[in-house]
């Protein structure tokens, strides 16, 4: 009866909490897992998009997490990878279906990006790293926390691209007609695919300035 | 001829997988230390995408698009599968990974070898899946179209990677500001390295 007796762990309990919280910082599935950069950078070209993005990418890895961890001592260890693969898949086509029907500009924007979050590294990796040995709850939770994480390095970048590539946020003007007047010009650079790169480069210097124990061995 | 050549150069340098669409960045990052392994994955990846991208274009245009089954039966005639094709494509492209596998490892156990754990993990870059859905949203014509897509985006895949690598190897003696060091620099490189393939816009075909 130890299992009874045993005192409940609280939901939101320091170690659960550490789970969500992590990902956003020390343990950024972007800037220190290295994961899942290939969709991060193409969407963020508009706030809009990557938000879309940033919230598809938490429904689908925090519900996998969910689904994977439920069935984790069912799936037999050699075809994981397929079990996997399928519970995302079908995750995603829900994810793109809703997009489709509610959205349906932003989700002809992202166009194949919303299916490539089967193949976003940061969903399989969760499941790998974690769901697979872990409770439903703390999976959940490491799910919400990672995809969070991701989400906020996509926010960064559209608002950053947006902003001085369009001169609007979420679609609003917000460089008033003064500066234009002024000589100002918005740096069309800024939309162009190579400069989603440069910017994840520099968050990840101020990152890891800011927590030297990130800093690389050389 | 011509219409096949053209996609062909342009699948390689202006829609470059790697610059373009940040496709397969995952393993790029990851694997591109040194020129060796970066050649072993490059040349694994184009194997893959030239036999992937063809095979989901005969699924999409006899199973998957509005109206495909038709050559069944006419009671098929307005089906339309078309949001199957995530999950028939992934699972394509993970049979065919193994199929791969196993092929490369019974006739040629030398490149077998050097590819080591990269041909499984080709499953999961993105790069694969992404051929196949561009394949699928460009509309292309004809298999031998899709052939050419297929094998000009895994060889301009296999460019970005070894290009990569090599850089990577000489900046190993530079001094680098340690915050910046490892991922940071790769990241900024590959954006120098995109600004350089975005010259190749110019090229109308």
């Amino acid at each position: 009866m130890s299992a009874a007796t045993k005192e409940k762990e609280p939901l939101f309990s320091a170690k659960n909490r550490k789970l969500l919280t992590n990902p956003i910082n020390l343990n950024n599935p972007i800037t220190v897992q290295v994961l899942g950069i290939c969709s991060a950078l193409a969407v963020t070209a508009k706030l809009k998009p990557a938000f879309v993005m940033a919230v598809s990418v938490i429904v689908v890895t925090a519900f996998a997490n969910l689904i994977i961890s439920l069935l984790r001592n069912g799936i037999p260890p050699r075809i994981r990878i397929i079990v996997q693969l399928v519970v995302i898949a079908s995750l995603v086509i829900l994810v793109d279906q809703l997009l489709k029907a509610f959205v349906y500009d932003v989700s002809r924007q992202l166009s194949v990006f919303v299916g490539l979050i089967i193949t976003n590294c940061i969903v399989m990796g969760r499941l790998e790293a974690f769901a697979m040995g872990n409770k439903p709850w703390p999976s959940l939770l490491d799910g919400i926390g990672n995809g969070l994480g991701y989400s906020l390095i996509l926010i960064m970048v559209g608002f950053v691209r947006e902003l001085f590539g369009s001169g609007t946020i979420w679609g609003y003007h917000v460089i008033p007609q003064s500066f234009y007047d002024l000589g100002y010009r918005n740096n069309g650079f800024m939309i162009l695919p190579p400069m989603a790169l440069i910017i994840v480069g520099i968050i990840i210097w101020i990152q890891r300035s800011r927590n030297p124990e990130l800093v690389e061995e050389k | 001829m011509q219409e096949i050549f053209s996609i062909f150069v342009k699948s390689i340098f202006v829609d470059n997988m790697i610059f373009a669409y940040f496709l397969g960045m995952c393993s790029y990052l990851a694997v591109s230390k040194t020129v060796n392994t970066s050649v072993g994955l490059g040349i694994a990846v184009v194997f893959v995408l030239g036999i992937t991208v063809p095979v989901d274009y005969l699924l999409n245009e006899f199973v998957l698009k509005p109206g495909a089954l038709a050559w069944l039966s006419k009671d098929f005639a307005d089906v339309d599968l078309s949001f199957l094709s995530f999950i028939v494509f992934i699972a394509v492209i993970a049979s065919m990974v193994q199929l791969v596998e196993m092929v490369v490892e019974k006739f040629s156990p030398a490149l077998y070898s050097s590819l080591g754990i990269f041909l499984p993990l080709i499953a999961v870059n993105c790069a694969i899946l992404g051929g196949s859905l561009f394949m699928q949203e460009r509309e292309y014509q004809s298999l031998e179209q899709a052939t050419a897509f297929g094998l000009g985006s895994g060889i301009g895949w296999f460019l970005a990677i070894v290009g990569i690598a090599a850089i990577r190897e000489k900046i190993r003696y530079s001094h680098i500001p340690a915050p910046l060091r490892g991922l940071g620099i790769t990241f900024i490189i590959t954006g120098l390295m995109g600004i350089a393939f975005m010259s190749f816009l110019g090229i109308k075909l």
